[in-house]
């Protein structure tokens, strides 16, 4: 029987919704393959959390603890990693696409000589192999790959599995965490205010491009974002002049995102907007003109000046 | 300081991506080839850093000969080093191009390897975390802020929602951001001293792919949309939509 681990992603030794994602993801490829699944976790005093774990079907979790590993420390958090993985013996390794996964997932797979599918949309069990479906150019084009190497480690997008809870008592095993060399330490993490979602993350995104006209009308994407409990993204132009910061930026040379719900704002619909945001499930336009690009892939637009749109739909929400 | 940077060509954002007949890769014959946005980053820090320090910026890239073009770009903003890895394609596999790029990088005693976050065509987003595992170097990823003082890098890494402040020692590996400058533009004098550099070119032996692209698709298309109305008179209804059709709000 093969094992399939998922990594468990927590900050603030809180678990990252995506950690539930590949929870679920992982459930439906162990009934496929007969396979057992194994969940580790990874940081200090992270017992507590997970409890949580179990809600959603991990039976079995290694616990690593270590108070060098409260922070992400990208050396440390491999070697743990990948220990846990060559004792378990897991053939397939699930992580999420975040900037945590990012960083780690290349550096398991180096250390296990594993090949890795990063930001992956769909996984499908096909000849005792895996069928992965992963973007590329941004979105404006899907690769359906397989790796050859016996260990295969993926990354996978959030926001694309929908969390389903299946609870089980957790097992809780102590795994030895010992951090072993760090070059590249991390010394402090700087959160941006509490209330403000990163665009990656957001179930709901409310973006604003140049039909704002200028920095100071983005109280309405704001306003609106706060109404719809949304992030706030930006469109390229505008992140380019300087009206909104680059973490907001949504397309092709920013953030790639898929969210339940994204409304663009005067947003024209650039062909490296449009590929960093077509995969969202329900997309909203609102622009005045007509012939704009970003009709083509919205569910539902208005035709409009957004200086009258945009206020009664925050005044109707 | 010795620095090198590792760069892609790549099609440019504007390109609409054409799947070849195969269905396994895309046609080339019409993109519009561009230095890796990111990697322009990593050049323009290069050469911040060799103006401050002195040194040699030496850039690096792997595949066809049309790479050699985003090698020319690169030196053309400043750099005054080349060397171009010859192979026939791009590796499916970052791997495989990491470990070519490993050899290279080795015999070059770098203080700094700098390279873009990720190459905006395939977006695999590995190559800095290998080639730190594989040379055995500190890597600040994602960086948007670079200090450093003497052999000592201070370093902001983008996360969701907010930074790591990342320490590290040289040699060590940087991959950028945007927001950690705004890449200049070549000069006239820039081109004109960029053809002059001789581009050192090498050959490997590549290692063979663990990844297969079995099929490129593009994604599925949407139905056509609704315009629920014009102007501020088509909120209400578009709310009831969003609620009572898409079910996306409460």
């Amino acid at each position: 029987m093969g094992k399939i681990l998922v990594f468990a992603e927590q900050r603030d030794n809180e678990i990252k919704k995506i950690a539930f994602e590949n929870l679920t993801l992982a459930r439906t490829l162990a009934e496929k393959l007969n396979h057992e699944i194994t969940t580790v976790l990874i940081g200090d005093q992270v017992k507590k959390a997970a409890g949580e774990l179990g809600r959603y079907g991990a039976a079995e979790v290694l616990v690593c603890e270590n108070p060098a590993l409260a922070l992400y420390q990208p050396e440390s958090y491999a070697k743990v990693l990948a220990e846990a993985a060559k004792e378990s013996g897991a053939a397939i390794i699930l992580m999420g696409a975040t900037l945590m996964g990012k960083d780690l997932a290349p550096r398991l797979a180096v250390r296990l000589g594993a090949a890795l599918a990063t930001d992956c949309i769909a996984v499908e069990p096909a000849d005792g192999d895996l069928k992965i479906v992963r973007p590329m150019y941004a979105g404006k084009v899907r690769a359906t790959i397989r790796l050859k190497s016996e260990v295969k480690i993926l990354t996978i997008r959030p926001n694309v599995v929908m969390a389903v809870e299946d609870p089980k008592q957790a097992e809780l095993k102590e795994f030895a965490a010992d951090p072993g060399e760090i070059k590249t330490h991390v010394e402090e993490v700087i959160s941006g205010s509490k209330d403000k979602l990163d665009v990656t993350e957001a179930d709901t995104i409310v973006s604003g491009g140049r039909g704002l006209k200028g920095p100071e009308n983005f109280h309405l994407i704001t306003d609106l974002a706060k109404k719809l409990g949304a992030a706030q993204g930006a469109s390229r132009a505008v992140v380019d002049a300087g009206w909104r910061p680059y973490e907001e930026q949504v397309g092709q040379t920013g953030k790639t995102v898929s969210p339940s719900l994204y409304i663009a704002v005067g947003i024209s619909g650039a062909i490296q907007h449009l590929a960093g945001m077509s995969s969202s499930k329900c997309i909203v336009a609102i622009n005045k003109d007509p012939e704009a690009p970003i009709f083509k892939v919205a569910d539902y637009g208005i035709v409009g000046d957004l200086f009258e749109v945009v206020p009664k739909m925050i005044e109707n929400l | 300081m010795n620095i090198a940077v590792c760069i892609k060509q790549v099609p440019d954002t504007e390109t609409k991506v054409k799947i070849s007949g195969d269905k396994k890769s895309v046609e080339e014959s019409e993109i519009n080839f561009i230095l890796n946005p990111y990697d322009e980053l990593a050049v323009e820090e290069a050469l911040l850093l060799k103006e401050a320090n002195g040194g040699d910026v030496t850039v690096i890239s792997l595949g066809p000969d049309r790479v050699s073009s985003a090698i020319r770009s690169a030196l053309a903003m400043g750099a005054n080093k080349a060397i171009h890895i010859k192979t026939a394609a791009i590796p499916q596999d970052p791997m495989s191009t990491a470990a070519a790029l490993a050899q290279v990088l080795k015999e070059g005693n770098y203080d700094l390897i700098l390279l873009g976050k990720q190459a905006i065509d395939d977006d695999h987003q590995q190559m800095g975390p290998i080639l730190a595992e594989k040379l055995e170097m500190p890597c600040a990823n994602v960086v948007t802020v670079l200090e450093i003082s003497g052999r000592k890098i201070n370093a902001r890494r983008q996360i969701e929602g907010g930074f790591e402040k990342v320490v590290c020692e040289m040699p060590a590996i940087i991959t950028a951001q945007r927001g950690l400058n705004e890449p200049r533009y070549a000069s006239l004098k820039g081109i004109m001293a960029a053809k002059k550099v001789v581009i050192e070119e090498r050959t490997v032996e590549l290692e063979e792919d663990n990844i297969e692209v079995l099929e490129i698709n593009y994604p599925p298309e949407k139905p056509p949309g609704k315009i629920v109305g014009e102007g501020a008179d088509a909120v209400p209804e578009l709310i009831r939509l969003l609620r009572e059709e898409a079910k996306v709000i409460s």
